[in-house]
């Protein structure tokens, strides 16, 4: 058992994720793991070792070497490959609805809640 | 406010907000798409000609001809099946057709056009694949039909058929 053991470990260290086995900044993987494979299925090209994904890293890479931030990272990427390429929507008017609403909604929920308590206490 | 009416409200933003979600959502593409590219300018790019050995750019391209810009590697299969439609494109006068070799040993490039025949005008190099990200391609084959104002037509991902060269032989002679 403790052999089984001891071979799983080896097995898992030895298939730990593509990003953590080179050395890529910390802003590296932050932005590799918000880009969506385009070619994989539901992996980031951090998860990724697809030719895709490898192209990608290297152009993030020399994005960040030229001094490019992480937003116009993704205004790069979604310039050529759409929004659908970058995990976290961006912030703009087509998906202002869908940023806003959920905190409206928790808003009116918060509300709905505490008038709610304030009666029951107020009938006791 | 009474409880009702406060409930009422609460159920009727309920039922909007999952409107609000379903409408944007299903309006949203899901998939990698090239239609927000047509009709769109190609971007800036640098890709190295094989024959000059000189550095293409934007600029350098002539603005009497269409133009196909055609993604392929000699390890692609696709590229093969595609080939021969690439070689009657090559028979219209208004087009010119820019290969652009990807991730591709140059040597296996050029054997590739000896043995199946060369339908480029200009053959341009693409060795780490990073150029090719600038015109939005995630996989070859890919070709990109642009106008003389080097305004993108049509993209057709996958490799190009018949029904294909009959599409881009009518666009570009009408």
């Amino acid at each position: 058992m403790k052999k089984i053991i001891f071979y799983l470990l080896i097995l898992n260290l030895l298939s730990l994720n593509s990003v953590m086995s080179q050395n890529f900044s910390q802003l590296e993987i932050k932005i590799f793991k918000n880009i969506r494979c385009l070619v994989c299925q539901g992996q980031s090209i951090a998860d990724s070792n697809s030719d895709f994904a490898q192209t990608i890293k290297s152009v993030v890479s020399d994005k960040i070497s030229q001094g490019k931030n992480e937003k116009e990272i993704y205004n790069f990427l979604s310039s050529k490959y759409g929004d659908w390429i970058v995990y976290k929507p961006s912030l703009n008017i087509p998906n202002l609805m869908l940023w806003v609403i959920p905190y409206l909604f928790v808003i009116f929920g918060v509300m709905f809640f505490l008038k709610n308590l304030r009666k029951k206490r107020q009938n006791k | 406010m009474s409880k009702i009416n406060f409930t009422a409200y609460f159920i009727l933003l309920l039922i909007i907000f999952v409107f609000m979600i379903f409408f944007f959502g299903l309006k949203n593409n899901q998939k990698y798409d090239t239609r927000d590219n047509v009709g769109k300018q190609i971007s800036e790019f640098e890709l190295t000609s094989v024959k000059s050995n000189n550095i293409l750019t934007k600029s350098d391209l002539d603005k009497s001809n269409f133009k196909l810009f055609n993604f392929w590697a000699s390890w692609c299969p696709p590229c093969k099946d595609e080939h021969p439609f690439l070689m009657k494109l090559n028979k219209i006068d208004k087009l010119k057709i820019y290969g652009i070799n990807f991730k591709d040993d140059t040597k296996s490039a050029k054997k590739f056009l000896v043995n199946l025949g060369d339908p480029y005008d200009h053959l341009l190099l693409d060795e780490t694949g990073k150029s090719s990200v600038d015109f939005g391609i995630y996989g070859i084959p890919e070709s990109i039909l642009i106008d003389k104002n080097l305004i993108i037509i049509k993209r057709y991902i996958g490799p190009i058929n018949n029904k294909d060269y009959e599409e881009i032989n009518s666009l570009v002679t009408k």
